[in-house]
């Protein structure tokens, strides 16, 4: 987004309809209209034109907002609420929130899950340390009084078991010459936590026919600085992401958080002389992986999953790309799999990048009314797009002790297809959640 | 300003906890309008309270320290409704959102004020039943504003207003007694004080749960969308379905500055070079309803529709209705404030109003898209304007007084279902005489003596006129 020039014009889109109300998750749990969409419009209007001072509470109010974009969705107007939120954590000096914990999370959130090495490090530390039985011994013990909540929810929040993998090749060949091809985004957190959702997506790719490159020198996308207010750090990734995987193959992620952010790179560098067009240009080459895929030759998966399974749409597909079509149309070529859907699908889980460590209690209540929802359906199976809302869930589900097992589109599809398996019906007691 | 008294913000936090009373001007701020945005006003502090004995607390302590009293729900009232123009402590009831008990045996249900409309149908969609009134916004308007504007839509012209869906409620007054009145049936004794709190837009009392009538969700529904080259012929068309006989179950018209904006955003393929297009249902059994569709078909045909479309499953007639109930919404996209006007005329006269309402737009340069409940005659000019131009917005007054002068003249009203909010007390004044009026001020009084609830709204009350809404010079007083 460059800084936004109309601002006054883009403000007054809003006409105070109130139909965007019911689905804010956070008026929704709050019931507040300083918690909605409207009210926050209110906020930064009032805040342009002078009217209020940015006071604690205001800020407060502005940072609750999880960055869903489900407001944008449901305004008949077509209120770039994004946009408008963006700018104003940018640049209205907003106080900080006072407490330690953001601070913190910011620590881990700009030096930390942005470089893939540092992380791997720290996650195996965390490992080890879970490996010794530590963490439970800890938790036991009186000491756990010390350890800032927000590193128990991390620790929560890593999944029970990490695959070993083999560090990504820099391509896969699909087989024929005259392939088709694509660069994978391969991003942070991803990599390091569920490597296995990078391997399938790249069968899966294959499979289809199309070759997969994975530049090494590509980084973080940069979402997590710029929705914290941080633009320059943000715009510094995004160069170096243009400049590692520039050409014409299709741009290809698989996680939803980074797809949105890569998608709006040509807004975000269009004030730079040298970058503004090879940006937008990026931009156009982006593609999530269910709707590159969904365009290509049909793969029919040759094995049956007779189960029933919710489709959950991550906010950072199903609102901010409007990819809602592709991932269940892919889905429903599973023979057998009973796709059904979610009453309140379209409100987030409460994930939204960092927001479940920075806000604990409305993202714990979100999981929690997710996971209800999940359950009325009877499934035993959520399928998503992102790994964010793959981990928050995942620990809530682990903290309710009622585990379910959670997949990416294309690991479910992956194992479809996998020629290497019989056919057998499948069971999803049989993995590990 | 009044001098915020910390004494009571304290009594209040007392009884709905500290952190359910926002003192902080930035979050007052957001309470400043509704739906409505001609004028603004700040409360001096807002509460969230979760029970209808706190908020008869809240009352006792307004009426102690003599403060204004203002009920809301959503905010969603098109007729400013909820501003605080005096300031004051408003009363938000969105936390009260609990359903509480559902009784299909006997076709009610018990829900808090706060409880959003919608909601109450899909706590019984899969019994096959519904809650029949349908506002356009009733994704997020809520139980409560409903019950005080006495909230129309749709489907009014066949299953009837609110007032015909409450059969009791749970009413704080003024002072903060609580009192309850009707029933689960018809007709409870002690009189049919309820209907008087019906569309009362929380003059008398506020409402904090209330019983609904559940409707059976009938057999079969036929939709259809009907195309016409001129307003004129679709207004022609409409009289003439009345005038057939014909009671669908709803009858709906959008012309094309609506159509064009509800394409913008939805891309359903609309007609934009259409003059009008009118949306019409009908349900029941199915024997004898496709008959009827054709029938309908035919009317419309006569006089002059281009084509008109069945819609072909429930996904379709849920876009038809998507696109009608988020039509105000669209029409931002036009990127100007708006202004929804309200009046009601009886079906025959809908052609001529709407060529007036064409020549008053162009008179005052003003862009007007319109949207009615055809069927009932209620028409809902949406009169756009740049709020940072003043003559825009004299202008939008002005045409509003114009049309509504209009409406009456034909036999209607200012107000179908919206209210009369801030925005109309004037109107009611030019619609009753003397008389007719002091007796409204009077029942006022009887419940509210010191007119603390919501005071300037509906009846002035002596009070003197917000200086923008009043009737312009050459519109006499
Ligand atoms: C896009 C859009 C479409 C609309 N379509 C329709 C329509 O089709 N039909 C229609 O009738 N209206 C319509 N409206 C107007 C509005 O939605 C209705 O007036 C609705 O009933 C208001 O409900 P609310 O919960 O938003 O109440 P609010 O706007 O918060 O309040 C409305 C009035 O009721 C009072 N009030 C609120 N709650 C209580 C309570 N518990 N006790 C006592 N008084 C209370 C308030 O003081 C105020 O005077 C529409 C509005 C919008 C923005
Ligand atoms: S739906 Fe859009 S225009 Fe309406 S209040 Fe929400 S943001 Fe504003
Ligand atoms: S982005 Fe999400 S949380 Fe923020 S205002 Fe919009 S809907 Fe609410």
């Amino acid at each position: 987004m460059t800084a936004v020039h109309d601002l006054d014009a883009r403000l007054r889109t809003c006409i105070h309809c109130g139909l965007c109300l019911e689905h804010c998750p956070t008026y929704v749990d709050l019931c507040t209209e300083m918690d909605s969409p409207r009210g926050r419009i209110v906020l930064m209007r009032g805040l342009h034109e002078r009217r209020i001072e940015p006071t604690p509470a205001v800020a407060q109010h502005l940072n609750r907002c999880l960055g869903c974009r489900g407001c944008e969705t449901a305004c008949p107007s077509g209120v770039r609420y994004g946009e408008l939120l963006e700018h104003f954590r940018s640049q209205s000096g907003l106080p900080a929130e006072s407490t330690v914990m953001p601070r913190l999370m910011a620590f881990a959130n700009f030096y930390l899950f942005p470089y893939r090495r540092r992380m791997r490090a720290a996650v195996a530390m965390a490992r080890a340390v879970r490996w010794l039985g530590a963490s439970h011994l800890v938790r036991a013990t009186p000491l756990a009084r010390w350890i800032p909540d927000w590193m128990l929810r991390l620790d929560a929040m890593l999944p029970t078991t990490i695959d070993a993998a083999e560090p990504l090749r820099r391509e896969y060949r699909a087989g024929p010459r005259d392939a088709q091809r694509a660069r994978l985004f391969i991003g942070c957190v991803a990599e390091v936590l569920r490597p296995r959702t990078h391997r399938a997506t790249i069968r899966v790719l294959n499979r289809h026919g199309c070759d997969v490159e994975c530049p090494p020198a590509q980084g973080c996308c940069g979402a997590l600085h710029l929705h914290a207010g941080r633009r320059g750090e943000a715009c510094a990734l995004a160069r170096a992401n243009i400049d590692a995987l520039h050409g014409d193959a299709p741009v290809i992620t698989n996680v939803a958080g980074c797809g949105a952010m890569l998608k709006q790179y040509g807004d975000l560098l269009a004030d730079d002389p040298a970058y503004a067009a090879p940006a937008a240009e990026f931009a156009r080459r982006v593609r999530d992986v269910s709707e590159f895929v969904a365009t290509l030759e049909p793969v029919p998966p040759t094995r049956a999953m007779p189960i029933r399974a919710v489709y959950h749409d991550p906010c950072h597909l199903g609102h901010a790309q409007s990819v809602r079509s592709a991932p269940r149309e892919l889905l429903r070529r599973i023979p057998g799999l009973q796709l059904v859907e979610l009453n309140d699908g379209e409100l987030c889980c409460g994930a939204a990048g960092i927001y479940n460590l920075t806000h604990p209690d409305i993202a714990d209540r979100l999981a929690e009314a997710k996971l209800r929802r999940i359950r009325d359906t009877r499934a035993e199976l959520v399928i998503t797009g992102n790994i964010g809302c793959m981990l928050h869930l995942g620990a809530r589900a682990r903290r309710d002790n009622a585990p379910i097992r959670i997949v990416h589109t294309m690991e479910l599809l992956d194992e479809a297809c996998d020629p290497r398996t019989a056919p057998p019906p499948y069971n999803p007691d049989s993995e590990a959640p | 300003m009044r001098q915020i008294n910390p004494q009571y913000l304290d009594e209040l936090r007392r009884v709905v906890g500290p952190q359910h009373v926002a003192v902080d001007p930035g979050e007052r701020h957001t309470f400043e309008s509704d739906a409505f945005t001609l004028v603004r006003g700040r409360p001096d502090a807002v509460v969230f309270p979760a029970s209808t004995e706190e908020v008869a607390g809240v009352a006792r302590i307004t009426a102690k320290h003599g403060l204004p009293i203002i009920p809301r729900g959503a905010g969603t009232s098109l007729a400013g409704g909820t501003i605080a123009i005096d300031g004051g402590v408003c009363v938000s009831l969105t936390r009260m959102r609990q359903i509480l008990d559902i009784n299909l045996r006997d076709r009610c249900a018990r829900v808090q004020a706060g409880v959003v409309n919608l909601h109450v149908s899909q706590a019984v969609t899969a019994q096959g039943w519904h809650y029949a009134p349908d506002p356009s916004s009733q994704m997020v308007s809520t139980v409560g504003g409903n019950f005080a504007t006495n909230a129309g839509g749709p489907h009014t012209l066949r299953y009837g207003v609110t007032a015909q869906h409450v059969l009791g409620a749970t009413i704080v007054l003024a002072d903060g007694s609580i009192v309850a009145l009707g029933g689960t049936y018809d007709d409870a004794p002690g009189g049919d004080v309820l209907s008087l709190l019906v569309g009362s837009e929380g003059t008398l009392g506020i409402a904090t749960e209330i019983t609904v009538r559940l409707t059976r969700t009938p057999a079969a529904i036929r939709t259809q969308l009907a195309i016409f080259d001129s307003i004129d012929d679709a207004s022609h068309a409409i009289s003439g379905i009345i005038a057939a006989g014909i009671v669908p179950a709803a009858l709906e018209m959008m012309d094309q500055a609506t159509l064009t904006a509800v394409e913008q955003w939805l891309r359903l393929r609309f007609p934009l070079d259409a003059g009008a297009v009118l949306i019409i249902e009908i349900d029941g059994l199915e024997p004898g309803l496709d008959r009827q569709t054709d029938r309908i078909a035919g009317l419309c045909r006569r006089h002059g529709a281009r084509d008109v479309r069945l819609a072909r499953d429930d996904a379709e007639r849920a876009q038809l209705w998507m696109a009608r109930k988020k039509s105000f919404g669209a029409l931002g996209r036009y990127g100007l404030s708006y202004c929804t006007q309200d009046g009601v005329v009886p079906p025959s006269r809908i052609p001529e109003l709407m060529r007036f309402i064409a020549d008053v737009g162009a008179r005052h340069r003003l862009r007007v898209a319109t949207v009615m409940h055809a069927g009932d005659g209620n028409i809902h000019p949406v009169l756009m304007y740049d709020e940072n131009d003043p003559a825009q917005v004299r202008a939008v007054v002005a045409a509003g007084y114009e049309i509504l002068d209009r409406c009456v003249a034909l036999g209607g009203s200012v107000t179908g279902e919206h209210g009369i909010g801030i925005e109309k007390v004037r109107h009611l004044e030019r619609m009753y005489d003397p008389d007719t009026l002091a007796m409204f001020e009077r029942v006022r009084r009887a419940f509210d003596p010191d007119r603390r609830l919501n005071p300037r709204k509906v009846l002035a009350g002596g009070a003197p006129c917000v200086e923008l809404l009043r009737p312009p010079k050459g519109i006499p007083a």
